[in-house]
């Protein structure tokens, strides 16, 4: 329904939900604002006045930021009394600014709307300011610039709902603050960055006055962290980052977090590697990493690119020729690009003549993959987690989402304020459990005996979606009966939840119009992760929880590229697009595609491959941007294996802890320095794009491969991604209608897209599964205990995963200055009250250790943690929580149990 | 293997790293204090005022811990508890850094009436007891303007005040709210509402007979309460009234009046209304500043309940110290939990209000004549007003006259009048030179506009109105520069904040009010964006203060 009114005396017409300043602006009629943003999210507020306009008829005169007309309303936006109040206005607020020329944002909205309005000076007197608080390395707050537009309180508060800014006092003693009034650097602040972006005076501002640089140039392009897949534009001033915006992405909608706004310069640290370095005659690899990164000439010498290339490839080559293609391996990276991936695995396949190819996904949720293309045909999410905004009840188990996906977790904040029910089910309590309306902390690893209860509540109440699994699923029938033994009742034994919560919670699901399920490490990285996984997605299947708006199954990927990799084939069972690498005809096809023999055997993944080094099968490995001296679980077994090595290739920006086994290294492209597509959580294929140049003498990652591809006797020639990315669009129908130009102009495109003119699907199989039966599959899953339990001997739990500030093995956001000050240093996270009965406090030092190693580090008090865990970060090189961890792996998805071994904790005093 | 110290750190390691989550986390001793105050879960947000008022009596102040620890057990930030325990003047906040509040409290009011009789002085003269047992502030309006000057020791309200009986309520711990005499068995109580309940009277013929009187709202808008109640009722169930109690306006007592001396009367009219609209709750917002009220309203409410008569479900609550609250709108959020600040209209509270619902919003005084109305009928009501007004209004008048306080007397009375017939005149050696005719907001007229009746709408073309009928009589010897600033004084302490105009505006008028000169100009660009872009009536109203001086007064300013 429209409205019809008179805007400025010309008639005009009003959408439902449509204001004033809406309608003008469309109209092409300027009306100031300050306190209204147009950026998505941001409700308007009404309260600077900016923007006051005069309805006919009406006493006083009305805010048009908030204002929705009604049907013959009169208004006027430029009468003088409209004119002369938004005049005092500005010059009302004026009078408390900082003078032009010592703006914290010389580009403010605030002075262009002071332009706007002909406001120069101010007559009125100036009043006392605050002091600038400097306590957050990322941001600077400087409230004699604050409008008290309540700008930042809605971006914190109802944008990011992070919660931590409000609007304190009253009158002119208003003032924001954080927390109790907190300095922002020691209060809840989780660096989000998101009032910085929407503040209109640089009152809030990026650290180190960034905004008073000159900036030469942007450059829009994608976040090079999480799977969330935002995008961002980078603000650069002589080839160096200045500062990071959010860009409305299809993901993100111009929101980012705190590693993609502020942890941007380990582009710049001094320890990139920048020439290419072989390793000296005679220094042997210790097992421990013992090179310095700052300085790697201890074991290394400088080499020009055609030796150190010339020496990488004569390693593999020999080994190639003595012990064909299985002597051979290579780790490539989800931090990479689509381009560079499937490169690497076309090298690896056609030339090393092996199918010995993986990456961190193996870490990851192979066993969500395992299961997913078990049972569905297909191993990438059913739905975006936009979806959420759809969606009736919200599902997240095994994600600390928050921490993990902190942008995506935005949404789902957002959703549960619009009124969504959110579940949270997770052994630790989490950020997200606030907002839940069921935060449900379940006995680590009991997984299947909680899923099995909540689906034996589903059947026996009769919940189920009859239509749904009659028409769409096979299976169903077993499955029930396997159910019948998971009562509520013996289940809640298993994993702690009381039988009445199980109920309650599998009612909602099971009574929704709509629901989605999020689900993170916590549920792939067990023994039994693809169990955990066949739960969910029986859960959804007899619910009939997919194919339709608001419904869905969405594995939250870790990685800014873990869905794209995978999907070009960098996974040792899988050619590009899922094509198995042994079933009938697929490898005929793609060795004529590639017009190279390949190894008709799937190959090795990440953890066996390790074990295939200590074996000695594989004697030489070509690393690209992995690191699992770091990354693997029971480190020092990896790590021996590394140091086993004949012939270790690595390529990185950094000398990793991997890089300290290598015999060559190669200085590598960082992610603002290259052009390439990225594939979120969600499917969306994005374009990064080059902002900067490489330092030194780094190399793109595509050209590197390439050299070592001709070296190895592949005749390659791609002169760009974008000739790269042309051969994946042949042999990868997924994204045969998105090409590069399509990118180039709209930067996301989500696959399968079948043309160039179609919009990409964004919630998948409405109409059946890409099964042989064109069904999805139940498969029972029974309870597996974790490998190993705990004991007198070992009584904690240890679980590890990441830290907001830092991603993966720390090798990028250890090297960003305000990553680094914010999580300097390793911590065990326990319980108060174990904390308590070890007579510990806070900050305190322990030894942590477990059956395959020890390492020492602080305490941290941490409320989420249950009693009897202790969890920890993986991404510290100096107390590596993966010399402790289990390498017992899924039989299906080989994915080790990071998240469950048996650990002790003995106070270490000074 | 062990030795992995010698791995150097990747980052500059500038910084330590956090012993404990971000931000204050609360201890278990805090939230083990809290826990005992907020009872058995779930803690409604709505009830966060309400929370934070019992730690703060049962504590003596609000620590930064009780702060993190009602978040952490009613699910919310601490900055959503801060947020609004920060805004009220009755809640004392202090940090970890910062000492609590000393055991007492004395608030000393230095509102206008006080003012004139006296408040600067009983604060100097009390300036030595300020210390580590004992702590003097200033406080607005106490609604005792009649008794002026007038300071709260604890809760206990001491009027006609002097340094010593401050120091001797001190010394004799006398701190508690002097208890309303017991409310006085009254037969005919509720008569009227059980008329209605028994069906003697309709909805209808309530309303109508409400139209009929000409009833207005008496809290300062003057709307017609029945069409007020006209258009809630075209709103769909569920519906809430919400009784204004939080009268606050400097000068104002009527519905303290009303409240101390026939509570029946106000809660029967709140009844008979909430049965016309067919509203399922009944709030009642009371200041803070009136703790004898709320003890005797609580009794009575139970007394009530007791009584078996179907009622509404009745809530009672208790401001915080914060003019704003007044502000119907602002007064809504306050029961909602949140910050007080006033709504943006439209919608109306009417359509949407109280926790979203339609909501009647009366005044006490408006309430309170509702029974008499229905009993004595329309007529007799609206034949007490003069000069073309309608009905009774009661006047709370203080300042320079003889007699002050709560003048029962026709609308439409004179200034002039008022003081000659309902005042004994004014005080001995003053000689009347100005008036306040509605409160600290309604403008300063001299004298020479003593005979123009008042009423809604009769003040206006002078630049002044009427609002909650609170005249302050000024005299000759009065210094009108410093009522001004007094006046305005207040309007920045009490502005929310929301908007620039008012929370700008009152903050650089009272500064420009320093000024030897005042700058004529700037003063009336300030006045006009005030008036017109202010979103409540606070910001609006505000600048009645140097207008009607300017206008009236301006030898004052030069």
């Amino acid at each position: 329904m429209s409205v019809r009114f008179t805007l400025d005396g010309k008639p005009v017409e009003a959408g439902d939900d449509e204001t004033i300043w809406q309608v003008a602006a469309r109209e092409g009629v300027a009306i100031p604002h300050l306190c209204h943003s147009t950026a998505p999210g941001y409700r308007p507020d009404g309260n600077c006045r900016a923007c006051m306009v005069e309805v006919e008829g009406e006493r006083t005169l009305a805010a048009s930021c908030i204002r929705k007309p009604t049907e013959g309303m009169t208004v006027h936006s430029a009468t003088d009394r409209a004119a002369t109040a938004r005049k005092a206005v500005m010059e009302l607020l004026l009078a408390d600014q900082p003078p032009r020329d010592r703006a914290y944002d010389p580009n403010s909205a605030f002075w262009d709307m002071a332009d706007a309005n002909g406001i120069e000076a101010s007559r009125y007197p100036a009043s006392l300011r605050p002091d600038p608080d400097t306590s957050h390395p990322a941001m600077t707050v400087r409230l004699d610039a604050c409008i008290h537009c309540g700008l930042c309180v809605r971006a914190c508060r109802e944008v990011q709902v992070n919660d931590v800014i409000a609007m304190a006092h009253r009158g002119p003693h208003s003032e924001i603050v954080f927390d109790v009034g907190d300095p922002m650097g020691a209060s809840t602040c989780v660096g989000c960055g998101e009032c910085v972006q929407a503040c209109p005076t640089g009152a809030l501002a990026p650290a180190k006055d960034a905004l008073l640089q000159e900036i030469d140039r942007t450059v829009d392009s994608v976040c090079p962290y999480c799977g969330v897949g935002c995008q961002l534009t980078y603000h650069i001033k002589d080839n160096a980052l200045v500062h990071v915006s959010g860009r409305d992405g299809p993901a993100n909608h111009g929101r980012l977090c705190v590693k993609g706004r502020f942890g941007f310069d380990y582009v710049s640290h001094p320890q990139r590697l920048t020439t290419p370095l072989i390793r000296k005659e005679g220094v042997a690899k210790a097992v421990q990493p013992d090179v310095d990164p700052s300085n790697p000439l201890t074991h290394f010498r400088e080499a020009t690119w055609e030796e150190a290339l010339d020496v990488a490839a004569k390693g593999l080559r020999e080994i190639r020729e003595r012990k064909g293609g299985k002597g051979l391996a290579g780790f490539g990276s989800a931090k990479g690009s689509n381009e560079e991936a499937y490169l690497f695995q076309k090298l690896v396949r056609a030339g090393f003549g092996t199918n010995n190819v993986d990456h961190c996904t193996r870490l990851c949720h192979a066993s969500s993959v395992a299961a997913l293309m078990e049972t569905i045909g297909s191993g990438a999410v059913t739905a975006p987690f936009a979806e959420v905004k759809n969606t009736e009840v919200i599902v997240v188990i095994g994600s600390n989402t928050s921490v993990n996906h902190p942008v995506a977790a935005t949404f789902f904040k957002n959703a549960v304020k619009n009124g969504a029910e959110l579940i949270v089910l997770d052994p630790r309590g989490e950020a997200l459990g606030r907002h839940a309306t069921h935060m449900v902390q379940f006995r680590p690893g009991s997984d299947v005996a909680l899923l099995n209860a909540v689906m034996n509540v589903i059947v026996e109440e009769d919940l189920v979606d009859h239509n749904y699994i009659g028409g769409y699923t096979e299976g169903f029938e077993a499955m029930r009966t396997h159910l019948k033994a998971f009562t509520p009742e013996a289940m809640s034994e298993v994993c702690g939840v009381p039988p009445d919560t199980i109920r309650e919670i599998a009612r909602i699901y099971g009574r929704a119009r709509s629901a989605m399920i999020f689900w993170g490490m916590g549920i792939s990285q067990h023994i039994h992760g693809t169990d955990n996984a066949r739960c969910l997605i029986a859960l959804a299947l007899m619910c009939g929880q997919v194919g339709r708006p608001g419904t869905g199954l969405h594995p939250l990927r870790g990685q800014n590229n873990v869905q794209g990799a995978s999907d070009v084939g960098l996974i040792p069972m899988f050619y590009p697009d899922y094509a198995g690498v042994e079933k009938e005809g697929v490898r005929e096809r793609f060795e004529d595609f590639w017009g190279a023999k390949l190894d008709p055997k799937t190959g090795l993944t990440v953890v066996e491959i390790t074990d295939a080094i200590h074996d000695g099968e594989i004697e030489g490995m070509y690393v690209m941007g992995e690191n699992p001296a770091m990354s693997d679980p029971n480190l020092n077994h990896t790590r021996a294996a590394l140091a086993k090595l004949k012939h270790l290739v690595v390529q990185d920006l950094f000398l990793t802890e991997t890089a300290s086994y290598a015999d060559v290294i190669l200085p590598a492209s960082a992610f603002p320095e290259k052009d390439g597509t990225f594939t979120n959580t969600d499917r969306r294929v994005q374009l990064g794009r080059r902002a900067l140049p490489l330092p030194g003498d780094a190399r793109q990652d595509l050209w590197i491969i390439q050299e070592i591809a001709r070296r190895i006797g592949l005749d390659w020639r791609y002169g760009h991604a974008r000739d790269v990315y042309a051969e994946m669009r042949a042999c990868m129908p997924s994204i045969k209608g998105i090409t590069w130009e399509r990118l180039e102009r709209e930067s996301a495109v989500t696959y399968p897209c079948d043309a160039e003119d179609h919009a990409g699907r964004e919630v998948i199989f409405g109409d059946g599964f890409p099964t042989p039966t064109k069904r999805g599959k139940f498969v029972p899953a029974a309870i597996v205990p974790p490998d190993e339990e705990t004991d007198a001997a070992y009584p904690f739990i240890l679980s590890t995963g990441r830290l907001l500030e830092h991603w993966h093995t720390g090798a990028m956001t250890r090297r960003t200055d305000v990553l680094d000050d914010l999580e300097p240093e390793a911590h065990a996270h326990l319980a108060p009250n174990d904390v308590e009965a070890l007579g510990l406090a806070g900050g305190e030092l322990v030894r942590l250790s477990t059956r395959r190693g020890s390492i020492e580090l602080a305490v941290r008090i941490d409320s989420g943690i249950p009693e009897g865990m202790v969890f920890m970060p993986f991404c510290y090189a100096e107390a590596a929580a993966n010399l402790l961890t289990n390498p017992a792996l899924d039989p299906f998805g080989k994915i080790p149990e990071f998240k469950y071994c048996a650990a002790k904790i003995e106070p270490l005093r000074a | 293997m062990r030795d992995t110290t010698t791995i150097r750190h990747p980052g500059k390691g500038k910084r330590k790293g956090r012993r404990t989550e971000r931000g204050r986390q609360p201890t278990a001793e805090s939230l083990r204090q809290v826990a005992a105050l907020l009872g058995d879960p779930p803690h409604d947000r709505h009830l966060l005022l309400e929370y934070l008022h019992a730690i703060q009596d049962a504590h003596n102040g609000i620590s930064a811990q009780h702060i993190a620890a009602l978040a952490h057990h009613m699910r919310l930030s601490m900055a959503e508890v801060y947020e609004v325990a920060s805004f009220y003047a009755h809640l004392d906040i202090h940090r970890e850094n910062e000492e609590a509040p000393p055991p007492l409290t004395v608030r000393v009011c230095d509102s206008l009436s006080c003012q004139l009789a006296g408040a600067d002085a009983l604060l100097d003269a009390l300036a030595d007891d300020d210390g580590r047992a004992v702590r003097i502030v200033r406080a607005p309006c106490m609604g005792r303007c009649d008794a002026a000057p007038v300071a709260e020791v604890g809760r206990h309200h001491v009027v006609e005040a002097t340094a010593a009986r401050v120091r001797e309520a001190i010394a004799a711990g006398d701190t508690a709210p002097a208890s309303m005499e017991a409310i006085s068995p009254d037969d005919s109580a509720y008569a009227e509402f059980d008329a209605c309940i028994a069906g003697t009277h309709t909805a209808d013929s309530v309303r109508t007979t409400v139209e009929q009187a000409g009833l207005r709202g008496l809290g300062g808008a003057g709307f017609p309460a029945a069409r007020k109640w006209q258009f809630v009722l075209a709103e769909p169930k569920p519906r809430v009234l919400a009784v204004n109690a939080d009268e606050g306006e400097p000068g104002t007592f009527k519905d303290r009046h009303y409240l101390e001396t026939e509570p029946r009367r106000v809660l029967e009219g709140a009844l008979i209304a909430a049965w016309a609209i067919e509203a399922d709750d009944l709030y009642i917002y009371l200041r803070d500043e009136y703790p004898q009220v709320h003890a005797a309203l609580r009794k009575e409410i139970a007394a009530l309940r007791a009584s078996g008569r179907p009622l509404p479900n009745i809530v009672l609550r208790r401001g915080a110290g914060a003019y704003i609250c007044g502000e119907e709108s602002a007064m809504l959020e306050s029961i909602e939990g949140n910050r007080p600040l006033p709504r943006h209209r439209p919608p109306f509270p009417a359509q949407v209000g109280l926790f979203g619902r339609p909501t009647l919003a009366h005044n006490v005084e408006t309430l309170y004549w509702v029974p008499h109305i229905l009993e004595k009928g329309a007529a007799w009501f609206a034949d007490q007003g003069i000069n073309g007004s309608k009905g009774p209004r009661s006047y709370s008048v203080s300042g320079r006259v003889k007699n002050p306080g709560v003048k029962l007397a026709p609308a439409g009375i004179s200034v002039r009048q008022l003081i000659d017939v309902h005042c004994g005149g004014m005080q001995d050696g003053h000689a009347f030179a100005a008036y306040l005719p509605g409160g600290a907001s309604g403008g300063i007229l001299p004298a020479s506009l003593g005979d123009v009746p008042l009423d809604f709408g009769t003040l206006e073309e002078h630049g002044a109105f009427i609002g909650s009928a609170a005249v302050i009589v000024l005299s000759d010897q009065d210094d009108l520069r410093a009522v001004a600033r007094n006046l305005m004084a207040f309007f920045a302490d009490e502005s929310c904040g929301q908007c620039t105009p008012c929370r700008v505006g009152t903050e650089k008028a009272l500064t420009m009010m320093d000024a030897a000169q005042w700058d004529d100009e700037l003063f009336a660009e300030l006045g006009q964006v005030m008036r017109d872009a202010s979103i409540c009536g606070l910001g609006q109203a505000a600048p009645n203060v140097f207008e009607t001086l300017l206008r009236y007064f301006p030898e004052a300013v030069r």
